[in-house]
């Protein structure tokens, strides 16, 4: 009820766990620098693992692995972005690994009725199944993980109904434009990477200099007192995670796009890489501070270091998860460390 | 600060109608399944039909029984699955010194496995979802590399356990059934169930009231891990066979529904361990009643979804006031 708190801009209140911390206005110089870890940490340790793979494996700096792995980000990338906004809100998309399986084979199945069905179909379809999370999220004030759980059940058996339980493969015509858009190249890089690069930049934009953004922080920052200043929380709640539907259509169907089929296995697990990759770029899973751009080296990361972990032809593909696991948990204890420290300073 | 939970004039019987259903409407779901199925499905009214259902529940009711004791104080396990993989390979790498010892390590991997999530939550304040999310992704890559593929045991006293019975009761049921039987007593006439609840219904009084905050989270998430290992263990024990790569898939989320559709509200505070069984049962009912009248298993994923917004919705605005 204290309305004297909510004055300051949402973007800048870092406010973590408790409504009623109040930041102090001058940083002093400690604080600034968790601030910096916490934004550009990832970063650094993208950099320092690339320079290390690169010296290490003659293969890494090559530019076919280097746009190998550019392209087989930029799926994975594009769920992150969706999923980024969902988090500042405070929230969390379980459902997005099964919606991009769905998206997939959708974009697949419609491929056949031209190009433009290919896209509006998972589009729509896993936009509604946004805007469903979004309203029992939002107006029935049900659980976010709850919900999108239950959404990522429904769609993995709708994209299996769709397939006679995962046998039927869809296939999509080679040469047609949206095989094109998968697969071609615009400047010795792959198209989806530039899509990504565009929705990246969008994304941004929004998030930091539209009204809408400004909500999306004020509602992850302190959801009652977002509603005290007039944000619209239920609609900018609704927004996200139609958002991360769309996106997570978007990626599924370029993916198929870049296989020419609607593979069904896919999508397994892409929640928990998509939540790993945002985390790692320093977004709060507690809401109300989170990069864009963050979640892009989150990504990068993940793949430079499953890259590396495949060069190192001795090491089991398992390996992968215990490395991505060992580093989600160093993160989350980083931040948690971090975060109390900027409180008691 | 009570705009969120008073609703302006509901009509008292609705709320009460919502009332009663979270608490029973799950046991009325598994009657009228019962009902339906005794109508209409050809030999489900076998003591073969029940022994194959109840075997299959049983490490879903054992897994669920640890999630319902983390939901109780407002968190949540999602590590359980990669926690059952974890067994199984430590079960088939040390089942060459017998079982006891193949035990005992599995016992140890698990219980550490719990304590590095109730580290992170209880000691670090990590957020639930997120703190064992990491194990779920580590865990199942750390069985993995102990265990890369599937592996047939061949141990005669870990097959009787899978399949062994006692008057025709197999021994995964009777286990399941005195776990319920001791959880249910720990959640309502112990010191440590009421702490437990204390804290799920708000942790800084609990903290303020003087009570052992951290070492009561830390034991529910050993217990939850133990308890999936056990679950691991009877699963493997009924396959004969270790399978890190699929053992456990998706148990966060059956054991979470269980829970759940069992009246148990996600925030904490509140625990129905007779509800989290017969959720289990509910779950298991519905799928075979799908299976047995030939509709497709993604038809299952479907009726699922919805059975737990029902259920979550039913239960929304409930168990804090």
């Amino acid at each position: 009820m204290t309305v004297t708190k909510t004055d300051n801009t949402p973007v800048t209140t870092a406010s973590t766990t408790s409504a009623d911390e109040t930041e102090p206005v001058g940083s002093t110089r400690a604080e600034r620098l968790s601030a910096l870890v916490q934004q550009h940490g990832a970063l650094a340790v993208l950099v320092i693992v690339s320079v290390i793979a690169s010296f290490s494996f003659d293969s890494f700096a090559t530019s076919d692995n280097v746009t190998n792995m550019a392209t087989s980000s930029a799926f994975l990338a594009i769920v992150a972005l969706g999923m980024t906004f969902v988090i500042i809100t405070g929230g969390i998309d379980l459902s997005v690994g099964s919606l991009f399986a769905l998206g997939g084979v959708l974009a697949a199945w419609g491929s056949r009725h031209g190009t433009l069905v290919a896209l509006l179909l998972p589009l729509g379809v896993c936009g509604l199944i946004g805007v469903v999370n979004g309203l029992l999220v939002a107006r029935s004030r049900l659980a976010p993980f709850i919900v999108t759980l239950a959404a990522m059940l429904g769609a993995r058996g709708l994209m299996l109904s769709l397939t006679d339980e995962g046998a039927n493969t869809y296939l999509i015509a080679k040469g047609s434009f949206l095989a094109e858009l998968g697969q071609g190249t615009t400047l010795g890089v792959g198209n989806p990477v530039w899509l990504m690069l565009a929705l990246f930049v969008a994304g941004a934009v929004v998030l930091r200099r539209t009204r809408f953004g400004q909500h999306v922080y004020a509602v992850g920052g302190n959801e009652d007192a977002a509603a005290l200043m007039g944000a619209p929380v239920a609609r900018t709640k609704i927004l996200v995670y139609t958002l991360s539907g769309l996106l997570a259509g978007l990626a599924g169907a370029l993916n198929a796009a870049w296989l020419a089929s609607g593979v069904t296995i896919l999508g397994n697990g892409m929640e928990l890489e998509a939540i790993s990759a945002v985390v790692i770029g320093g977004t709060l899973l507690t809401g109300g501070l989170g990069y864009v751009s963050g979640s892009l080296v989150g990504v990068l990361l993940l793949k430079v270091i499953q890259n590396v972990i495949n060069q190192i032809g001795s090491l089991d593909s398992s390996y992968q998860q215990v490395v991505s696991g060992a580093f989600l948990a160093l993160v989350v204890i980083a931040q948690t460390y971090l975060g109390r420290r900027r409180q008691l300073v | 600060m009570a705009e969120a939970t008073v609703r302006t004039a509901a009509p008292l019987d609705k709320a009460r109608i919502l009332q009663w259903l979270q608490t029973y409407g799950v046991y009325a779901g598994v009657a009228l399944l019962l009902i339906v199925n005794i109508v209409i499905t050809p030999h489900f009214l076998s003591a073969e039909n029940f022994r194959t259902q109840a075997v299959q529940v049983a490490p879903v009711i054992i897994v669920a029984l640890g999630m319902a004791l983390v939901i109780g104080t407002e968190g949540v396990d999602l590590s359980v699955g990669a926690v059952m993989a974890l067994a199984a390979s430590v079960l088939a790498l040390y089942l060459g010194y017998g079982l006891l010892p193949a035990l005992i390590a599995v016992a140890l991997f698990a219980a550490v496995a719990g304590l590095a999530n109730g580290a992170l939550v209880a000691l670090l304040g990590v957020q639930p979802i997120v703190a064992t999310l990491a194990l779920m992704v580590g865990g199942r890559g750390i069985a993995l590399v102990m265990l890369p593929q599937l592996e047939d045991l061949h141990n005669p006293s870990l097959a009787s356990l899978g399949s062994g019975d006692i008057v025709g009761v197999p021994y995964l049921i009777l286990i399941a059934a005195a776990l319920a039987v001791l959880i249910a007593f720990v959640v309502r006439r112990t010191t440590f169930g009421r702490q437990l609840l204390a804290i799920g219904d708000s942790r800084p009084a609990a903290q303020l009231a003087g009570l052992p905050v951290r070492r009561v989270l830390m034991v529910v998430y050993v217990v939850s891990g133990l308890l999936a290992a056990v679950a691991g263990v009877l699963a493997t024990a009924r396959l004969q066979a270790s399978d890190p790569t699929s053992l456990g898939n998706l148990m966060e989320l059956s054991a979470i529904t269980a829970v759940v559709v069992g009246g148990t509200p996600l925030t904490g505070g509140r625990i129905s361990i007779g509800g989290t069984v017969a959720g289990a049962v509910l779950i298991q009912l519905l799928t075979a009643t799908l299976i047995k009248h030939d509709l497709p298993p993604s038809w299952t994923q479907i009726a699922q979804a919805i059975v737990i917004v029902c259920a979550v919705y039913a239960a929304r605005g409930r168990g804090k006031r």
